[in-house]
């Protein structure tokens, strides 16, 4: 690992005076990783993680979780559990309880890739890590890359769960700069790679995460995360599928979607939820619809699989949210 | 500023990069902690950070300044055992041994979050406040802690013994 200089943040005030070009530290979880693979390589950390970890309902009904907030904090909170029980799932779908207990909200958000190209500085061509020098995973082992919304310089995957979550649940990021604060639809948080793949979110340099706010939710009853993956715990997605809907006279009235696992960020599933707004709950029309947003799907010679373990996976969700029981 | 290992003040190192478990190993000479994978995928270098199971490895020591570490040597008082350590060697929860301090670490802080009423992905009702304990929850729970010697059958039968007395 490369010298590194070190200082801690009192205040989000502090924080954005002393961010500058400097990385931002939360748990950990993903930086010191990749400090020790050589793949990151700062000379000074701001650690962000005195800021604000508060888990608070707003005004509107809905819920302000501060950006330091430990993803186990936020899994284990009464008030996202009762309200919003896909987030907790999907928290507790990733990682393991150590790994939740370090990672910040803000840090989920900034998490890297775990494509294997990308961390293996010695021995592949990544135009993530380094732009302009070629994509050794486009013929390599791409089992776990994304099927839709990459490009040809980069098909790596965003690997949080908790943004698919997110991503449906539709929060918004909360952003504080030299400029002043703004706020940004978690959808619009992160970016596709197009020929610029080392350019992961909108966040620009100076600016450090505030909180993630969520709008108050009609669809606890109705909401589910699905995680498949290959092994049973502690593994990244292969595909995840977050939804919430409402049903009125047996019809779906609304409906959101997101996938995890198959694209370089949170895929809100828009298509499959204009398809389904209106329609009676059937297998075939779950289906239908999952195609309909897998339609310009691109896999590669090891992930094709996912185009219908995707679909698949969406119709099982949905057959056990709109079942009876709920 | 000062880390509190075990109950002992200590200075945190001066060079920023020095993670929390080499400062543990290499400049306090507590080695039951162990370097597994180094990258966050095993669990064996778990300790307790304010009482949270953390992975230690992937800590900056700059960052445990001003707060609690208790590591293997610090879990049970005085020299008797702690419960989960006398129940591992009852089970067989190990062969080799390596991976055993993290694991007694983890289940530790895992006894507590059940206690505490903490849900897992496998708790089926996210609302209820009391977990229905069983060999599933706990091998989801543990599943950050990875056994070479595949002894987590013998893991399990000691976290579960131990959980079940605690409850009784």
């Amino acid at each position: 690992m490369n010298p590194v200089s070190y200082q801690r943040a009192s205040s989000l005030t502090e924080a954005v005076r002393m961010a500058g070009t400097s990385r931002l530290l939360g748990g950990g979880t993903n930086l010191v990783d990749l400090m020790r693979k050589g793949v990151e390589r700062p000379s000074l950390l701001t650690d962000v993680t005195a800021l604000s970890a508060a888990i608070e309902e707003t005004e509107a009904g809905g819920l302000l979780i501060g950006a330091a907030a430990r993803n186990s904090s936020v899994a284990a909170h009464p008030l996202v559990r009762t309200r919003y029980p896909m987030l907790s799932r999907a928290i507790l779908a990733g990682a393991s309880a150590q790994v939740r207990n370090m990672a910040t909200v803000g840090g989920n958000l900034m998490q890297r890739t775990r494509c294997l190209y990308f961390a293996d500085v010695a021995g592949s061509r990544c135009n993530k890590r380094e732009p302009g020098s070629g994509c050794d995973a486009a013929g390599g082992f791409n089992r776990y890359h994304a099927i839709v919304g990459a490009s040809s310089a980069c098909t790596a995957t965003h690997p949080s769960d908790m943004c698919v979550a997110l991503a449906a649940l539709d929060a918004s990021v909360r952003i504080v700069g030299p400029a002043g604060e703004r706020t940004v639809p978690l959808v619009d948080f992160h970016r596709l790679p197009s020929d610029r793949p080392e350019l992961e979110t909108v966040l620009e340099p100076g600016e450090v995460i505030e909180a993630v706010e969520i709008p108050a939710s009609p669809f606890a009853a109705r909401s589910g995360y699905r995680k498949v993956r290959d092994r049973a715990s502690y593994a990244f997605a292969l595909v995840s599928v977050a939804a919430e809907l409402t049903l009125r006279e047996g019809r779906i009235d609304e409906i959101r979607i997101a996938f995890g696992g198959i694209a370089p960020k949170p895929w809100r599933a828009y298509r499959a939820e204009a398809a389904l707004r209106g329609s009676g709950p059937s297998g075939e029309a779950f289906l239908a619809a999952a195609a309909l947003e897998l339609a310009d799907a691109a896999p590669l010679a090891g992930n094709a699989f996912k185009i219908e373990l995707a679909k698949r996976t969406l119709g099982a969700v949905l057959t056990d949210l709109t079942g009876d029981d709920r | 500023m000062a880390i509190r290992v075990n109950g002992t003040e200590v200075a945190s190192p001066d060079d920023a990069r020095v993670s929390l478990l080499d400062h543990l190993r290499e400049g306090l000479h507590l080695t039951g902690t162990k370097v597994g994978c180094n990258q966050g995928a095993c669990g064996a270098c778990t300790v307790l950070l304010d009482g949270q199971r953390v992975l230690s490895c992937l800590t900056l020591a700059v960052q445990a300044d001003g707060r609690e570490v208790t590591t293997i040597e610090g879990l049970a008082e005085g020299d008797g055992l702690h419960p989960l350590q006398g129940a591992f060697i009852e089970h067989d929860g190990f062969q080799c041994g390596y991976c055993t301090p993290g694991q007694i670490c983890a289940a530790s802080a895992m006894l507590r979050e059940l206690a505490e009423g903490v849900p897992s992905y496998v708790t089926a009702d996210l609302a209820q406040e009391r977990i229905l304990l069983s060999r599933e929850e706990i091998r989801e729970r543990m599943s950050g802690n990875l056994c070479r010697c595949g002894a987590h059958n013998g893991i399990v039968d000691a976290i579960f013994q131990v959980a079940t007395e605690k409850a009784a």
